[in-house]
């Protein structure tokens, strides 16, 4: 206790009732110590994140350029753009996300709105935070043997999209869920004591007031999706496939594919003789790739925010 | 509409279980149509799940196994070809903490109907009606006739409990559901509740919980005792507490359960 606290004043009328003790400085000091410390934290995470973009694109400088861009690689990769890698990520992403999304947020829908709590909820449940943490690798594995040996896939965009389907299914269900369990139970209530269905509930408010969190959690699997190599290597995505300039759909389903992220692990380790700014360069696009699907998704939100009702 | 001698809700050996607990045992009652029947009982008695029953609401909780019959307005609402929907707009709920929807307060007004799919048909003149009609009869619409397009969330904590009643008003329920409407709310936003309660009678049945034996007294004609997921006694209110039948009844509303 404090003597600011007590009722009657016990040092006598001389002295003030309201002065600072020493024991208040002190609080006050280590306030100051953790308002300090959680600060450096945060720009301790913020300067290297600053440092590597910084780094990244000071060294890939050089090369950067629209042409950059829409070229393909030449010369055993020695020279040119990344125009058949790029747009073979885009490829994985939009195929493995239009296969996981709507599969992973109707599951949430399902084990966060209708599912009784029970031993089977809980397996799944279970099953789905263990899945969220197995290493891409295993999934790679998976994915080999599931799609393009028993399935028959081969190795394709469609056998690799499916794996990284696979790998981003179950973060998309745990975050959708928490997305979902954040509505207050009481707007689901107020629904069902107008007699509305549980459906109508979702449609009404359940979805409308979750749905950047949804958002959230889905985009932040693309940039898993991007950026992996490990699965997309055993499954679909080569070192080289030529690819005519400019070609906006140059793969066929089961065609394989070149990679942005697989591209850079090539020409950064297996190649010999590359110059030193075209990994650099494949990084930044990489980069970027992420970076204008992270602000559609900002963009989407804002969007649907404003709707309110939709 | 009110008649004294017609019950809106009956029920016969109604008992309730959640999982292996039994909430609710071999509850008969008969709750007069236009009137305000209070429910009062120490915490945890099961008054909650008793007002639930109502409206079958209690299957959205978990696992929950009843018996008994349970009749509103001489239909047995346990019966496979009951529609839980028609029902629920018929049975309307009131809770503790106010929660209205966070859209405006026009749109949780005409929430009901929407949901039943009979606003895509009416005019938007009709529909003001409508709006203009149920917050009249909650004391609302001067208040916030200009503020229809407000969102209903950033309302006071008292408008928003008779927002919430307004709420169920379009869709003409014959029972209202009220579980400690004003346990949220100051004494005043509490008699301002009472007042309107009183004026939706004899047009309504309701029903209300309440801890408050002061307000079970204000305002409810009969009031039922429980203890223990038992009833113990149902009386006139005046009766009730002032010559109870039951010795539990008086040790209860002396405080001596607490
Ligand atoms: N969904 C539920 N699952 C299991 N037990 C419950 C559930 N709801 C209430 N109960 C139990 O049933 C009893 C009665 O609860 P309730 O009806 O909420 O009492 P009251 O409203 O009178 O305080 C309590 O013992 C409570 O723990
Ligand atoms: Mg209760």
């Amino acid at each position: 206790m404090s003597s600011v606290e007590s009722k009657s004043n016990p040092k006598g009328s001389g002295v003030r009732r309201f002065a600072e003790s020493a024991g208040i400085r002190r609080k006050f000091r280590q306030e100051a110590m953790v308002k300090w410390l959680l600060a450096g934290a945060t720009g301790m995470m913020l300067v290297p994140l600053i440092l590597i973009i910084a780094y990244l694109v000071f060294k890939a400088l050089p090369i950067l350029s629209v042409g950059f861009l829409l070229d393909n690689p030449v010369k055993g990769m020695r020279e040119g753009g990344v125009w058949a890698p790029f747009v073979g990520t885009m490829y994985l992403i939009v195929i493995s996300l239009a296969i996981a999304a709507p599969i992973g947020v109707l599951a949430a829908v399902y084990l966060n709105e209708y599912a009784r709590e029970g031993w089977f909820t809980r397996i799944i449940n279970l099953a789905v935070i263990n899945l969220a943490g197995v290493p891409s690798i295993v999934h790679a594995l998976f994915g080999l043997g599931a799609f393009v040996l028993f399935a028959g896939l081969g190795r394709s965009v469609l056998a690799a999209s499916l794996t990284l389907a696979i790998m981003t299914l179950p973060v998309i269900i745990a975050s959708t869920k928490e997305a979902l369990a954040s509505v207050p139970m009481s707007f689901r209530q107020a629904c069902w004591n107008v007699g509305a269905t549980r459906w109508q509930t979702i449609r009404h408010i359940v979805l409308p007031n979750s749905i950047s969190g949804i958002l959230t959690g889905i985009i932040l699997q693309v940039s898993r999706a991007a950026g992996e190599t490990a699965p997309i290597m055993f499954t679909g995505a080569v070192f080289f496939k030529k690819v005519q300039q400019g070609d906006m759909f140059p793969y066929g389903l089961l065609d394989q594919c070149m990679a942005l992220s697989m591209h850079l692990f090539t020409i950064s380790t297996q190649v010999p003789g590359v110059p030193m700014e075209l990994p650099y360069g494949t990084a930044v696009v990489l980069l970027a790739t992420v970076l204008l699907v992270n602000i559609c998704s900002i963009v989407l939100r804002v969007y649907l925010r404003s709707r309110k009702k939709w | 509409m009110s008649n004294p001698d017609t019950y809106c809700i009956k029920t016969t050996g109604l008992n309730l279980w959640y999982g292996d607990f039994q909430a609710l045992k071999d509850i008969n009652l008969k709750i007069r149509q236009g009137i305000i029947t209070s429910l009062i009982g120490p915490s945890g008695c099961g008054k909650t799940t008793l007002l639930r029953c109502f409206n079958r609401i209690n299957e959205r909780y978990g696992n929950v196994k009843t018996t008994g019959s349970t009749l509103i307005l001489d239909e047995d609402i346990y019966t496979p070809e009951v529609s839980l929907i028609e029902l629920r707009k018929s049975v309307g709920m009131v809770f503790q903490r106010p929660n209205p929807l966070p859209i405006s307060v026009y749109e949780n007004v005409l929430f009901g109907l929407k949901i039943h799919g009979a606003t895509e048909s009416q005019e938007k003149s009709t529909r003001d009606e409508i709006v203009e009609k149920a917050l009249r009869e909650v004391f609302l619409w001067n208040e916030l006739k200009d503020k229809l397009h407000r969102r209903a969330t950033d309302l006071q904590l008292d408008q928003q409990q008779k927002l919430c009643i307004a709420r169920l008003l379009p869709l003409k329920p014959e029972v209202i559901l009220m579980d400690e409407p004003c346990s949220a709310l100051d004494s005043e936003a509490t008699r301002g509740i009472e007042e309107l309660m009183l004026g939706l009678i004899p047009k309504y049945t309701i029903v209300i919980v309440t801890h408050n034996m002061a307000q079970a007294r204000r305002v409810s004609h009969e009031c039922i005792f429980m203890l223990m997921g038992e009833l113990i006694e149902h009386s006139p209110t005046d009766q009730l507490f002032l010559t109870p039948r039951d010795e539990r009844t008086a040790d209860y509303i002396e405080g001596r359960y607490g």
